[in-house]
């Protein structure tokens, strides 16, 4: 569904995306995992087309169709969407009309279901704004609800644990299984092991490349062992490449 | 007994109230409390059980007196409906308003100026809040797209004792012409404030804010919000002020303005003073293009871009 091929990607003069390559199959999801700073928010960013996040190389194939080149809006029609780590509050927007944005949804029946899907009432959050009386955990499951409304083929979900308390993680991790079962692809970008559990396959990412992709167990003891004790966090040891 | 050239009157004001987004049936309706000027003309006044409404037409504009009585409180909102029909004219609106105490009401107003080529709007108030009350105050104006058109709303406001005072003032749809807002409150002990501007200045428009409350009693509390899109040429400077002048009075100038065009200019200049050392007033003030992020959020969700930057001026203003 999603190839990433070679991708290089400077934020001034450093390189942040250094040769990366990626695959995400249908009906798949697969986990991006890496330690803070290693480029995985900005990995969500290239393949969303974020406006400052331009790959100087390399390209992006969706569904067979090279959209490098396209906006934002233009990937999300084809069915491409990205849960912002930090969401932006938007003031005088409501959570019913966030919701319906993507005009995606089948009816108020089913966007009252995605906010339960994420643990939410909908008579309490309906008619409140996102915006800034919102809490963090509150707005970062808001964003997943209006990613369940909008069924994407290929949804990007940056870090969707961080900010949820633990109470409600399980409805989060339940939200993304959901959503997988519905039919969307899911790149999980995170960096908790537990969360990488839950995808079929997991890529580990290093200094802004994929260090090795595999089954998330696997993948999980090898950057336990490795990634979380290692002192070269975004200079990978060249023998670590490719593994 | 009405008189014919009245009734027309009234039933082509009505009429531009509804195209301005009004309800017909409030204007209409037998239990409702409504006022309705043209111009200088006085073209219906109705009062309800509890609200007196005393009008005056002068040269200019008309004079008002509106009562709130003690302890009344009012079900259904107020509706005032002012307005211009023809493109030049002038309305002085002189208002003398008392909520007396422990009384209750919400009041709706639609200021309409769709034909505006050289206008002038002037409203000064004298308002007195009592104690225990609660008058909540929200005025919406519709202009043409001539721009031709002063607005000049002043206002003294006096809240008592416990009482409330909550305004809205909205100008986003037409040009905004020249605006010149000036409201002024004092609150007393435990008396609460809120004054809101919202307006979308295009093309060439004016605008000026000033919103200033005084926090004079112990605990009073008081907000001076303002909310601004300006695009093409158009310019504007807010000054929201808040005095906490006795112990545990609480205020907070919150002041945002948006400038979508490369000749918009905005300004803001809050002021906030304590003269007492158990007053506490804060403000925030954020001027700049829309917010990137923001608009990025709504594409990721399929919108275009200036469809994106239409929400988020949409939300900014609602």
């Amino acid at each position: 569904m999603l190839r990433v091929e070679n991708l290089y990607l400077s934020v001034n003069g450093r390189s942040i995306i250094n040769d990366l390559s990626l695959h995400v199959e249908e009906a798949e999801i697969h986990g991006i995992l890496g330690e803070n700073g290693t480029g995985k928010t900005t990995v969500a960013y290239c393949i969303m087309g974020v406006n400052n996040y331009r790959p100087s190389k390399g390209r992006i194939i969706f569904q067979d169709e090279d959209i490098s080149q396209l906006s934002v809006s233009e990937r999300a029609k084809r069915g491409i969407s990205l849960a912002w780590q930090e969401p932006a509050r938007i003031e005088g927007l409501r959570v019913r009309d966030y919701l319906t944005l993507s005009g995606n949804h089948s009816g108020s029946q089913h966007i009252e279901d995605c906010l339960r899907m994420v643990g939410m009432e909908p008579a309490q959050y309906l008619d409140r704004d996102v915006d800034n009386t919102l809490s963090g955990g509150e707005r970062k499951r808001i964003e997943l609800a209006s990613i369940l409304a909008m069924k994407p083929k290929l949804a990007i979900l940056d870090e969707p644990d961080s900010g949820i308390d633990i109470v409600s993680l399980p409805i989060i991790l339940d939200g993304i299984t959901e959503l997988n079962r519905q039919g969307s692809s899911i790149l999980l970008i995170t960096h908790s092991e537990p969360m990488a559990q839950m995808a079929h396959r997991v890529s580990l990412l290093c200094a802004g490349t994929i260090l090795r992709t595999g089954e998330p167990q696997e993948t999980c003891q090898w950057f336990k062992e490795n990634c979380q004790s290692c002192r070269h966090i975004n200079e990978p040891l060249e023998e670590s490449r490719g593994l | 007994m009405i008189s014919r050239s009245v009734e027309k009157e009234y039933e082509v004001m009505v009429d531009a109230y509804e195209k301005a987004g009004g309800d017909r049936t409030s204007l209409v309706s037998k239990d409702i409390a409504k006022l309705v000027i043209h111009q200088n003309r006085v073209l219906s006044a109705q009062e309800v059980d509890g609200i007196k409404i005393e009008t005056k037409e002068t040269e200019s504009g008309v004079n008002i007196d509106f009562v709130v009585e003690k302890g009344v409180k009012i079900a259904r909102p107020v509706h005032l409906c002012f307005g211009i029909l023809p493109q030049e004219g002038l309305q002085e609106i002189i208002l003398k308003l008392n909520a007396q105490d422990d009384s209750e009401v919400n009041v709706i107003a639609h200021c309409i100026f769709p034909n505006a080529v050289k206008i002038i709007h002037k409203m000064d108030a004298d308002i007195v809040i009592g104690n225990n009350a609660r008058f909540e105050y929200r005025e919406t104006h519709y202009h043409g797209e001539f721009g031709g058109i002063e607005v000049i709303p002043k206002a003294k406001i006096n809240v008592g004792k416990g009482g409330v005072w909550l305004s809205t003032f909205t100008l986003s749809q037409g040009l905004v012409g020249k605006l010149d807002y000036d409201f002024e409150v004092f609150c007393q002990e435990k008396a609460v404030a809120e004054l809101v501007v919202k307006a979308f200045g295009k093309n060439e428009d004016d605008i000026k804010i000033l919103e200033k409350i005084h926090l004079d009693g112990e605990g009073a509390r008081g907000l001076a919000k303002s909310r601004l899109v300006l695009s093409d040429k158009a310019k504007a400077e807010v000054r929201g002020e808040t005095y906490g002048n006795a112990p545990h009075s609480r205020g907070h100038v919150d002041c945002i303005e948006l400038v979508n065009g490369k000749k918009a200019h905005a300004v803001a200049i809050p002021i906030v003073s304590v003269t007492d050392d158990r007053a506490k007033v804060t403000h925030e003030a954020a001027i700049g293009s829309i917010d990137r992020r923001q608009v990025e959020t709504l594409m990721a969700r399929g919108l275009g871009e200036s469809e994106a930057v239409d929400v988020i001026v949409s939300g900014i203003l609602r």
